[in-house]
């Protein structure tokens, strides 16, 4: 029997069981003996300065433990760390002004927690925000990119002489010359609203210290539980290994539960140790709605010119981007819709500029796509108006600019959002719009069909989309693969999961470099007891890097695995085959030893394990890329209008 | 009184308290998930005598004397076999964070039960009260139809 392929094949997710039957443990299903429940006074205000506060009458109430304010924090109290550094771009701007835990003097947006109350049930808990008396002064609110950036407009952060919360540039061969030779310049401006991810999960996290072995455990529903185990650490004064952060299923991450750190999460552990009992906090709707970062505004004025035949000659961009009220991940959103612009075509000249704003809105983090959308949405309705003027076929437009085959690696000249020059790997790019243009069989709808609708009173149109998308960005993740001695597989990875498949993903990987079922490997994600190397699961990289961990580890298992065989089989590595949790040797599939028993023989309960070797069927093992790896894809599409 | 998944259950509760809250916190039965709390998602749901009711939206005294399904009383607890409604999700790749799950087995049964062999409008409009933010309807749509006809969508 050879072994048999599992990558790329039709399986049935495992864990799709525990989701199904009710099982699948999240974190609001967390409950402890003692539990507290916590909720959190907000803001009401976009824009107010905080003068004073009386929380007495919610301390007296019966079932409240505690009320938490900033003064009540001491030195816990400080602003969030700055996540993700800009880039080094020459001539960049950049004002970091990171989010805190509770606000002490200023109201920044509608849903900034200002207290905190901790009570026996939730129910009590919020009773008892009723009982906080708030004096807060309205100030303006800067709502609108441009007349936030307007001479006198009120400012969000009051240290800083304006509300610009970064200027970049970045610039590839020379716009302005370009546009001298142009045939065609196109100018137009473009708005991309704001909006939320909405996962149907809500935010929660749930903490615990355990004062007998002094340790914490916190249940988070965040996409990084490592960074949040690490911060965590460090905040409370304890040491890593002190800390097990676990992010179980999660109901949809989409971006927003990467944000590190936010509030709750900061202070949901903080009061558990000082309180001595587990306490729990889950957001609601509402709270969703203005305390979960979001995504999207911004306003875009683009040029595109062009040569008679529709060659791009350069674009030029200057856009606002709307970073709310702080900015704790640096310049990530706006850096992506800046290189994601380029897409997939020829741009020999490109000068973009962006400046992002502060405002008194939600904090603005990468949602879906982390502004990349944006960047496709401005290129390729600048083509859809290009191809119009110049009567060229907008499938033809696009063609004719796209990449060749032969042009990878291909070096875009400007710096990524992961500080690496942007340059795509690899790609081709026209078979993919041919496909999509067959797909909605194209040609004859335009020459035929969409004339007809039209007639008849219809109005149907069509979109076609091509872009490029950098994800499987670095530093690395990492994975442990144990042939136990039942003969199943075990499998830690650092990274969660919120619905991608990880557990049947990574268990495939696994499973075809051992030669075992897909069933038989049992994954275990986002726990740092189990795997505490790794960042996390965000800009769609848990496949290309901890699935390539995965395999990295599960290769140096198979290794292992051959070094025994071939001594317990007296047979050369080369000649042996692991198929169906077994190995032996080609021809012979009758005589062979299950990975059960090798992983027995791995570790016996006598005998040393020799110099230079290691006891069981295990390994550990890292995937870092250099860059981000380039996909592509193409989308088309029907509308009808009516 | 309140009979869940056919075991009975006697409790003293404070009137504000929802149906939802109840499941979950007191009887521990946490595969009735809570999205919303104001009987949009849908993720909620129950069966309060053999119809789909969302538990955020009514008082668990408002169950006294009735007969709540939950998620886990499809297999017995969570433990049993799957339900035909539940394998055909994870035959159809259904779900995938499996966060709305739950809320949307629940509101098909009922409908399956009454509408053994739905058309596509017919199983969209039966989804329309239920919020999945992950899969896009599509695979859940083509689970319902594998679980009422046999038709498996072809892979696209
Ligand atoms: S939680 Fe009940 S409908 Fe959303
Ligand atoms: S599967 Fe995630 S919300 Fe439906």
């Amino acid at each position: 029997m050879e072994s048999r392929r599992q990558i790329g094949e039709r399986v049935r997710r495992t864990e799709d069981a525990r989701l199904l039957t009710g099982r699948a443990l999240f974190v609001d299903d967390v409950r402890l003996d003692g539990m507290l429940h916590v909720a959190f006074l907000r803001s009401q205000h976009a824009h107010a300065r905080l003068t004073g506060m009386d929380a007495t009458a919610a301390r007296a109430r019966p079932g409240v433990v505690a009320v938490y304010t900033a003064a009540d924090l001491g030195d816990y109290w400080r602003p969030g760390p700055l996540l993700v550094p800009p880039p080094p771009i020459a001539g960049l701007v950049f004002n970091a002004c990171t989010q805190v835990p509770l606000a002490k003097e200023k109201l920044r947006h509608v849903g900034e927690p200002i207290a905190m109350v901790v009570a026996e049930s939730r129910y009590l808990a919020e009773d008892a925000l009723d009982d906080i008396v708030v004096e807060a002064e309205p100030l303006p609110a800067v709502v609108d990119l441009e007349a936030a950036l307007a001479k006198g407009a009120p400012r969000v952060h009051e240290h800083l002489p304006s509300n610009v919360a970064a200027h970049a540039v970045q610039r590839k061969g020379d716009y302005a010359r370009a546009k001298q030779r142009a045939h065609t310049v196109i100018k137009r401006r473009f708005r991309y609203d704001r909006g939320a991810s909405a996962a149907i999960e809500n935010r929660a996290v749930a903490a615990q210290w355990d004062p007998r072995a002094e340790e914490l455990t916190v249940w988070d529903t965040t996409q990084a539980p490592i960074p949040i185990r690490n911060g965590l650490a460090q905040l409370l004064g304890l040491l890593e290994s002190q800390v097990r952060v676990v992010a179980p299923f999660v109901g949809g991450g989409f971006g927003p539960k990467i944000m590190m750190y936010y509030p709750e999460e900061v202070l949901v552990p903080w009061a558990a140790m000082k309180l001595g009992r587990p306490v729990k906090w889950t957001e609601d709707r509402q709270e969703n709605f203005f305390a979960t970062t979001q995504e999207r505004g911004q306003i875009h004025d683009a040029e595109i010119t062009l040569d008679q035949s529709g060659k791009i000659l350069g674009v030029r961009d200057v856009f606002l981007h709307d970073t709310g009220a702080y900015d704790p991940y640096g310049l990530t959103v706006p850096i992506n819709s800046q290189c994601t612009l380029l897409g997939p075509y020829e741009i020999p000249n490109y000068e973009s500029e962006f400046t992002a704003v502060f405002t008194n809105k939600t904090i603005v983090t990468p949602v879906r796509g982390a502004g990349r959308q944006h960047g496709v949405f401005v290129i390729e309705r600048l083509l859809d108006f290009a191809a119009k003027e110049l009567g060229i076929d907008r499938a033809e437009i696009r063609r004719r600019n796209l990449l060749r085959r032969d042009q990878f690696p291909f070096n875009n000249e400007i710096l990524f959002q992961d500080s690496a020059p942007l340059t795509y790997d690899s790609g081709d790019y026209e078979p993919a719009l041919d496909q999509a243009l067959e797909l909605i069989d194209y040609h004859r709808f335009v020459r035929e069909e969409q004339p007809r609708l039209r007639a008849a009173g219809r109005h149907v149109g069509i979109g076609i989309v091509c872009y490029v998308e950098g994800t499987g960005i670095g530093p690395y993740e990492g994975a442990r693969v144990t042939v136990e001695p039942g003969g199943r597989v075990r499998l830690a990875t650092g990274v969660g999961t919120q619905g991608q498949g990880h557990f049947t993903a990574f268990a495939q990987i696994v499973a075809e470099v051992l030669g075992v079922d897909v069933a038989d490997v049992h994954v275990i994600t986002g726990d740092t007891r189990e795997f505490h190397w790794g960042t996390g699961t965000f800009a769609s990289r848990g496949a290309v890097v901890a699935g390539s961990a995965c395999q990295a580890a599960a290769l140096r298992v198979r290794e292992k695995i051959l070094e025994l065989a071939s001594q317990e089989l007296e047979a050369s590595k080369a000649d042996l085959v692991l198929a169906g949790g077994s190995v032996h040797v080609r021809g012979d599939p009758s005589a062979g030893i299950t990975l059960g028993a090798l992983a027995v023989k791995a570790n016996p309960l006598r005998g040393a394990v020799r110099p230079g070797t290691e006891p069981g069927l295990e390994a550990t093992a890292y995937f870092g890329p250099d860059r981000g790896s380039t996909a592509s894809g193409v989308h088309a599409m029907l509308v009808e209008v009516r | 009184m309140v009979t869940v998944n056919g075991a009975r259950y006697e409790r003293t509760v404070e009137p504000r308290l929802l149906l939802s809250d109840f499941l979950r916190n007191e009887l521990g039965l946490t595969g009735t998930h809570v999205g919303c709390e104001h009987g949009v998602c849908g993720a909620c749901t129950v069966l309060l005598d053999g119809e789909a009711v969302r538990s955020c939206l009514m008082f668990a005294v408002q169950a006294d004397g009735h007969a709540v399904t939950t998620v886990e009383g499809l297999t017995d607890g969570g433990g049993g076999p799957l339900h035909p409604l539940q394998a055909a999700f994870h035959e159809a790749h259904g779900l995938q964070c499996g966060f709305c799950t739950p809320g949307i087995l629940m509101t098909l049964v009922p409908f399956l039960r009454d509408h053994p062999h739905p058309d596509e409008r017919e199983i969209r409009e039966a989804l329309s009260g239920n919020l999945c933010r992950c899969t896009g309807y599509q695979n859940i749509v083509a689970a319902v139809r594998l679980a009422s006809d046999g038709i498996p969508t072809p892979d696209r």
